[in-house]
């Protein structure tokens, strides 16, 4: 027997496996498909203050071995989650969510996290520093060391849920935008978002994204996540969530070995959505084959 | 519901200018209507390739597909016994409206294939659609004679006039009289025009790109006057009223 649990933050999973925001909706498309409690635990869509539709259509451009999107943070406001769909996700999900939070201002990640801070449902709040679909927000805060610190601090103040900053890999030095969350009080730090990515449709000679520009993810951008994982992980002494083009069990446990202590899974699920039960499934082969018996073991190893 | 598995491509041959039909053999049991489509995993391509039902039965898929990129290419090489990995069953489809005796069923080019499906199963319910498909020219044309073997009338326009009535499909619907509902897959100009240019109300089945298919990412949303919608899992069929043009 080999021992998959890890704990963030004092917060026991049962496995390291975790769709991450986006990738994953409120889970209940997922639940169709199958039980989703064997998950570690999963990221709910990225959420604002209010309803957001989003960026216009086409969102969603194709790579070798990944994808572009640009949907733009479309949700239906913190009220609506609240309200429906933590409600509904109780009905199919008997363990506690990590709530991904974004925003366009101090204010409105500060309104979002102390509404969220009151459910019980929540186990992590997951600050989205770094969505690149989103202009004048999002990213914007992602890539500047004062923002990140300010909204860390001006959120932790009002929540006494673990607050985990999410980073965009669209900066210079993600070392030091990771020690600004650590210094704002960050429990932890989730990273990579997706890469700024762009296609050009040959046909058309425009870019194929109504919005031009989009978050490249899935399989091709792994080891430039995997690289930053590594050089953040050992520059904090809070824990890290690794994500980034995650595809198999093997992935999970080189990103481990990076530093991560959990696994974000998110292109992956959209491609197959079995993902996350297959990898749950096949990791305790891949450990057996590599000689790990508890996943603690290696995290960091490399 | 829908469901992942395996299929087994059974027949694969061209039918018209980049046109190509395939019949999958497998579990058909997630297909509920037609106007669905399934996610073709194509080995080398990184996301699925949605294509439109055009036909089913206990056993096979028929579906037709143009061949418009590197993924659909590698699609119209595959050889009988190749195996897929499919989801099916996805989307909303098509619903018999209920209290039509009349009923218009249009396609226009790779947007007739699920208008098949749409005629064959009001024939089924003992209706006599009146079929209109729309192409740009005579090598494009497809599946007149099927659609005439369920019994129906059929017209056939081309852009150029190089086949049938030239022209567009609603160069036919304006001649034509009686008709009480239409059912309607095609490019975006033409399903704008068969809305405007008809008084009767309608179903329009639409195309975006999409991500997974199956509601996960919300990559092919868009706004309707009764709220947002998923084209993969609300849609691609949206009513004539509700739509935002």
């Amino acid at each position: 027997m080999v021992n998959t649990k890890v704990t963030l933050s004092g917060w026991e999973l049962d496995n390291p496996v975790i769709p991450a925001s986006g990738t994953f909706n409120f889970g209940k498309e997922f639940a169709d498909f199958y039980d989703i409690n064997m998950l570690g635990t999963f990221s709910f869509k990225g959420t604002t203050r209010e309803p957001r539709f989003g960026n216009p259509t086409p969102r969603i451009a194709e790579t070798p071995m990944g994808m572009i999107n640009s949907v733009g943070l479309q949700n239906p406001g913190i009220h609506a989650v609240i309200e429906h769909e933590l409600p509904e996700l109780k009905k199919i999900f008997n363990k506690k969510v990590i709530a991904n939070i974004s925003g366009y201002s101090v204010e409105e990640y500060v309104y979002c996290c102390q509404l969220i801070d009151k459910e019980e449902q929540v186990g992590i709040i997951e600050v989205n520093v770094s969505c690149p679909n989103v202009h004048g927000g999002g990213m914007a805060f992602g890539t500047d060391p004062k923002n990140v610190y300010e909204v860390t601090k001006a959120v932790k103040a009002v929540t006494t849920k673990p607050v985990y900053v999410k980073l965009s890999p669209n900066v210079t030095d993600i070392v030091e935008i990771a020690k600004a969350a650590e210094a704002g009080g960050a429990d932890g730090i989730s990273l990579i978002n997706t890469l700024l990515g762009m296609r050009i449709d040959l046909k058309t000679k425009k870019p194929v994204i109504a919005n031009k520009m989009g978050g490249f993810s899935g399989p091709a951008i792994f080891p430039v996540a995997l690289r930053m994982v590594y050089q953040v992980a050992h520059a904090v002494n809070i824990p890290v969530i690794g994500m980034g083009g995650v595809s198999s069990a093997e992935d999970v446990i080189e990103m481990m070995m990076a530093g991560a202590t959990a696994v974000q899974v998110g292109a992956a699920n959209l491609v197959n959505p079995y993902a996350c039960k297959e990898i749950i499934e096949d990791l305790p082969r891949v450990m057996e084959k590599y000689g790990i018996k508890d996943l603690n073991d290696i995290i960091g190893i490399a | 519901m829908y469901k992942r598995d395996m299929y087994t491509v059974l027949e694969n041959k061209k039918i018209a200018k980049d046109v190509f039909l395939m019949v999958l053999e497998g579990d058909t049991k997630y297909i509920t209507a037609p106007g669905q489509f399934i996610n073709i995993l194509v080995e080398g391509f990184y996301l699925r390739r949605p294509i439109s039902i055009c036909d089913w039965d206990d056993k096979t898929i028929t579906i037709i597909y143009k061949v418009v990129g590197k993924g659909t290419e590698a699609m119209a090489e595959m050889l009988p016994g190749k195996k897929l990995d499919i989801l099916t069953g996805l989307g909303n489809g098509f619903t018999a409206q209920p209290g039509s005796e009349k009923p218009l069923v249009i396609g226009g080019g790779v947007g007739a294939p699920p208008m098949y499906g749409v005629a064959k199963h009001l024939v089924e319910k003992g209706l006599k659609p009146t079929v209109i498909l729309g192409f740009t020219s005579k090598d494009d044309v497809f599946y007149e004679e099927e659609f005439k073997a369920l019994g129906c009338e059929v017209y056939v326009t081309t852009n150029d006039g190089s086949y049938g009535t030239k022209g567009f499909v609603t160069d036919v619907i304006k001649n034509l009289e009686g008709y009480d509902y239409f059912y309607t897959c095609g490019p975006l100009p033409m399903l704008k025009a068969v809305a405007m240019g008809t008084e009767c109300s309608g179903q329009l089945s639409f195309e975006e790109r999409m991500g997974c298919g199956f509601g996960g990412c919300m990559g092919c949303s868009c706004k309707t006057l009764t709220g947002n919608k998923r084209i993969c899992t609300e849609g691609p069929v949206l009513l004539k009223e509700e739509i935002i043009w």
